[in-house]
């Protein structure tokens, strides 16, 4: 029988902001020692009391206003009451029926076409410590709690339940993050546990039938394990109801290595989180003038620039995405266009998606994006050849040049004269028999290692465009 | 001279350092003699830092002495404290100093960082003798629920001095302290303040910042001072007050500079003409004891005759504050009272099970009877299903209170005039097997803490020779205005026979040592 999944997902970022949610402390770093960024606050020590972080106010303020949502005049603050030993107050502080930014939505697109998930609420909270369960020198088994982590400010964003497959999930959680990061709210690097994605998964028989008992999937720390958990766990769902059976509420995690869901928590009596609002910290009231300006403040968003590439700057769909999602791409890509305006878009496009990125990868710094605007203006107009422009780009990340400079200097301009590169020709030709006369025995390559040693003997400078066609006339003759 | 400083208010201490009759470390002196002699008896203090106060003192008289030398702008420039002893009750952390807020949850704990308030104090020069007595977590109204010891009355050594803060009424009522510091979430201060015979104040919500004082209910808590004179009282909300970047709940509303000169005597007393008083009659409640109501009444009258206007009105919401108050409180205590798990400090006790048997035996044995009791009736009252019907109602009915207390403002009156507790101080163990008995000796202060006005009580005679407290309750930020009213009431009955009159036991608390 086909079955229709029903799927919600519910991710945890955690903002880019200097200090935590509501003490003064130092976002930990990687490799701090543990318990050295917490304060009396972030410790829930006896009388010590929040206060809000506006900086993470504001970038939930944005990343409401960047997918279309709604925010509040007057928002409050909401105590969750529960104990556990990584939750030092014995209750989080969260939003409950006054979020940040309600009802608004996010374009998905995924190789059915253009779609878009609708996103129900977006929130502030604080994190909690991390546990690290350890067994002792004398072998007892000891948990350690690291507060580091307790009280960084963390968004928490939810989807109406309008995601039917994994590839969905994943795409739209690739687009929350590059939105994310477009506006500056988050880095997101799932692989460190700054985002954290949860899936509610249920089945039903046609889209007409009322929803089926959901499982929650957690421990997908990456966006291909999204879209594979979601898949493995549809298909498990299927089999059971096929087989007559029957789902059973619980929470599941993902195994990475055996791709498959495991049971993790079964379905516990279901919390009461006894909210209440949380009377240490005064109603906020979102003042008009300044959320206009936060709104005025957002960069052109993922969207709206991928569709500008393709319509003003005849991009393709691909090269756009490519480039777009990679803030520093586009960055460096507008740099340079506005470097140098009548700069070919497509080739410029070319270059910061393939040598810049590949090199962005590795954890190259930025090239300067004025030279690097003249560099690919210099290929453009064909004054060097693409061998040259390769050389100086992995020249310009490690060392500042002035590409005008240097091709004037070091005479790297491609030799483009007919005159010029016949004479090489020539001794090229007279200097291997043997291509010769594997070109007469039909061997298409042989005129390729001739173009190679051509420009080996130009220096590097030859147009090899150029080069091939001399070389095929001369060897026609 | 010592038994002298020990009466001395921190007014007269300022003077006298500046003069330089007598010195901070006499002061200290006088005061650590006192305790020592008398506490055992007493029982109003937890903590005493004698040895570092001692060298505290010591620092203050060099600056004194420096400052007598260059001469009076000098001696101005120091801070009206300066050199002058308070008390804090032990819910207030300072560095260094061990903070249990009366429980044994917190046995062993000590503070690695300091309140605002106490920051504040030191930065003022004020001297901190040490931490005094108090019901566990602020919860009681006669400090007997403290579980360390038993604070009794200098009034009558077999009788409550009120609570929370017992511990810090009855060290300045007992002269261990000219100063002391108390927090009312429903009358903890003014409550003690009327049963002891001393002067406290309930600031306005949020005029004191709460940072560092260990949470009893955050809606609801307010942190204020003890003193034996309205002019004392002042000096020491000033040092306390302002706003604080550190509590959210904290305003701007600038701080009264009245309160550093309040007037006094005839200057006080003349300045009762005219002013207009509003007299609740719903807290002249069923219940009251005749003396004390004869008090209060005499009290006003006495203001009726110095010029003021006293006009009967009706605040018909009061009768419903006590059962608002026994929600909201006891909600937000316990969600505040979570963070006592055992876990990071403080008494810590593991069942030998899982995690659920270490929390319910640090939780079970650490918490006394009514702090269980109090996370029993919050725990429920917010839970799924039930939070409609009770929170959710009872912060509707705290508007309701507020806006009865509104319309006082509205009408022009400068203050409600009030009992401060319906009886006198009582006997040890008269109300700790009826919990509600308990809750009913607040029933007059709690309105104000629900409306987050600022209130005081002021000491207006004696009932069957125990003292009675005047209450005065003002609109927001007024406490100016009420410190000048208590002011003016003292002057006016300065002549009167209790005035002169010691705490009947406090000559016996030195024999019981």
């Amino acid at each position: 029988m086909s079955w229709e999944a029903v799927i919600g997902i519910e991710i945890h970022v955690q903002l880019r902001t200097a200090t935590k949610m509501f003490c003064p402390c130092a976002i930990p770093a990687e490799g701090d020692a543990p318990n050295t960024r917490t304060c009396p606050t972030c410790l829930g020590l006896p009388g010590a009391l929040p206060v809000p972080n506006r900086t993470a106010i504001e970038k939930v303020l944005a990343v409401g206003a960047a997918i279309g949502a709604k925010s509040p005049a007057t928002t409050r603050w909401d105590r969750k009451n529960y104990f556990y030993p990584d939750l030092p107050k014995g209750y989080q502080i969260s939003q409950l029926d006054l979020p940040l930014a309600e009802h608004g939505s996010i374009p998905v697109t995924t190789s059915a076409g253009a779609g878009s998930v609708r996103i129900r609420r977006a929130h502030l909270e604080e994190d909690t410590a991390r546990l690290r369960h350890e067994k002792g020198a004398d072998g007892t088994r000891a948990s350690l709690i690291d507060y580091n982590r307790s009280g960084v400010a963390l968004l928490e964003i939810v989807t109406e339940p309008d995601i039917r497959d994994g590839e969905t999930a994943r795409r739209y959680a690739e687009e929350l993050r590059l939105l994310l990061r477009t506006i500056g709210a988050a880095d997101a690097e799932m692989e460190n546990g700054q985002m954290r994605v949860e899936a509610n998964i249920s089945l039903r028989p046609s889209s007409e039938a009322p929803f089926g008992l959901r499982v929650e999937v957690k421990n997908m720390n990456s966006f291909r394990s999204v879209e594979r958990a979601i898949a493995y766990e549809m298909a498990r769902q299927a089999e059971v109801l096929d087989a007559g059976g029957a789902i059973t509420q619980e929470t599941r995690g993902w195994d990475e290595g055996s791709e498959t869901t495991y049971t993790m928590r079964a379905k516990e009596d279901s919390h009461d989180y006894r909210y209440f609002p949380e009377p240490d910290l005064p109603p906020l009231d979102i003042d008009p003038a300044w959320l206009a300006a936060i709104v005025a403040g957002l960069p052109e968003l993922p969207g709206t620039r991928r569709a500008r590439y393709v319509s003003e700057l005849g991009l393709t769909e691909y090269d756009a995405s490519v480039l777009v999602a990679e803030p520093r791409a586009a960055a460096l890509f507008e740099a340079a266009r506005a470097a140098q305006k009548e700069l070919d878009a497509k080739l410029l496009a070319n270059w910061v998606s393939g040598e810049y990125l590949r090199v962005a990868k590795e954890g190259a710094a930025d090239p300067d994006p004025v030279q690097f605007a003249a560099l690919v203006a210099a290929v453009a107009s064909k004054e060097i050849n693409g061998t040259t422009a390769k050389a100086l780009f992995a020249e310009m990340i490690t060392t500042p040049l002035n590409i005008r400079e240097v091709i004037a200097s070091r005479g790297l301009g491609q030799i483009s004269d007919t005159g010029a590169l016949e004479k090489i020709i020539a001794d090229v030709i007279a200097a291997n028999p043997q291509a010769i006369a594997d070109w007469k025995a039909g061997k298409q390559q042989a005129v390729s290692f001739l173009v190679g040693q051509a420009m080996k003997a130009s220096k590097g400078r030859g147009d090899a465009a150029l080069l091939g066609e001399l070389i095929r006339a001369a060897l026609d003759r | 001279m010592s038994a002298d400083l020990r009466r001395a208010t921190a007014a007269q201490l300022r003077a006298g350092y500046c003069s330089g009759e007598f010195t901070p470390v006499e002061a200290v002196d006088a005061l650590l003699t006192a305790i020592q002699r008398e506490d055992t008896a007493l029982g109003a203090w937890l903590h005493l830092r004698g040895d570092e106060v001692r060298r505290e003192a010591a620092a203050a008289e060099v600056t004194y002495a420096a400052a007598r030398a260059s001469g009076a702008a000098a001696l101005d420039a120091l801070p009206p404290l300066f050199g002058v002893p308070v008390a804090l009750k032990d819910l207030v952390n300072m560095i260094g100093t061990p903070t249990t807020a009366g429980s044994k949850i917190l046995e062993g704990y000590v503070s690695p960082y300091d309140a605002t308030i106490a920051a504040k104090l030191k930065a003022a020069g004020a001297l901190i003798l040490g931490k005094t007595n108090m019901d566990e977590f602020a919860m009681g109204s006669s400090t007997e629920f403290s579980a360390y010891k038993r604070t009794v009355n200098p009034w009558d050594r077999e009788r409550v001095p009120g609570g929370s803060s017992g511990g810090s009424a009855s060290a300045v009522a007992a002269l261990h302290a000219p100063l002391s510091i108390g927090s009312d979430t429903g009358g903890s201060i003014r409550q003690p303040a009327s049963l002891t015979g001393i002067t406290g104040m309930k600031p306005t919500y949020g005029r004191v910042s709460r940072y560092g004082i260990v949470a009893f209910a955050s809606s609801l808590d307010q942190i204020g001072p003890f003193a034996r004179s309205a002019q004392d009282a002042a000096l020491l909300l000033h040092a306390i007050a302002g706003s604080d970047p550190r509590d959210a709940t904290s305003s701007a509303t600038p701080v009264d500079a009245a309160l550093l000169k309040l007037p006094q005597g005839d200057q006080a007393a003349s300045a009762l003409k005219g002013k207009r008083f509003a007299l609740p009659k719903e807290y002249f409640v069923a219940g009251m004891e005749p003396g004390v109501e004869a008090a209060v009444r005499a009290a006003v009258a006495a203001l009726q005759s110095a010029g003021a206007i006293i006009d009967e009105v009706s605040l018909p919401t009061t009768e419903h504050a006590l059962a608002t108050y026994y929600i909201v409180a006891p909600a937000e205590a316990s969600a505040n009272l979570a963070r006592y798990d055992g876990i990071r400090y403080g008494a810590s006790k593991h069942g030998g099970g899982d995690l659920l048997d270490g929390y319910l035996a640090t939780r079970g044995r650490g918490f006394g009877p009514e702090v269980r009791r109090r996370i029993m009736l919050g725990t429920y009252a917010l839970s799924a299903g039930f939070y409609d019907a009770y929170y959710l109602k009872a912060q509707k009915v705290r508007t309701l209170i507020a806006r009865d207390f509104d319309r006082i403002w509205v009408a022009g009156y400068d203050a409600i005039v009030a009992p401060a507790s319906p009886s006198v101080a009582w006997k040890f163990g008269a109300k700790m097997s009826d919990p509600v008995a308990m809750y009913l000796a607040d029933a007059c202060t709690i309105p104000t803490n629900m409306a987050g006005l600022p209130g005081l009580s002021t000491p207006c005679g004696l009932s069957e020779g125990l003292p009675v407290g005047l209450q005065l309750i003002g609109a927001p930020w007024s406490e100016a205005g009420l410190l000048s009213i208590a002011a003016g009431y003292e002057a006016l009955s300065a002549n009167a026979s209790w005035r002169d009159q010691d705490p009947t036991d406090l000559a016996a608390l030195g024999g019981a040592a």
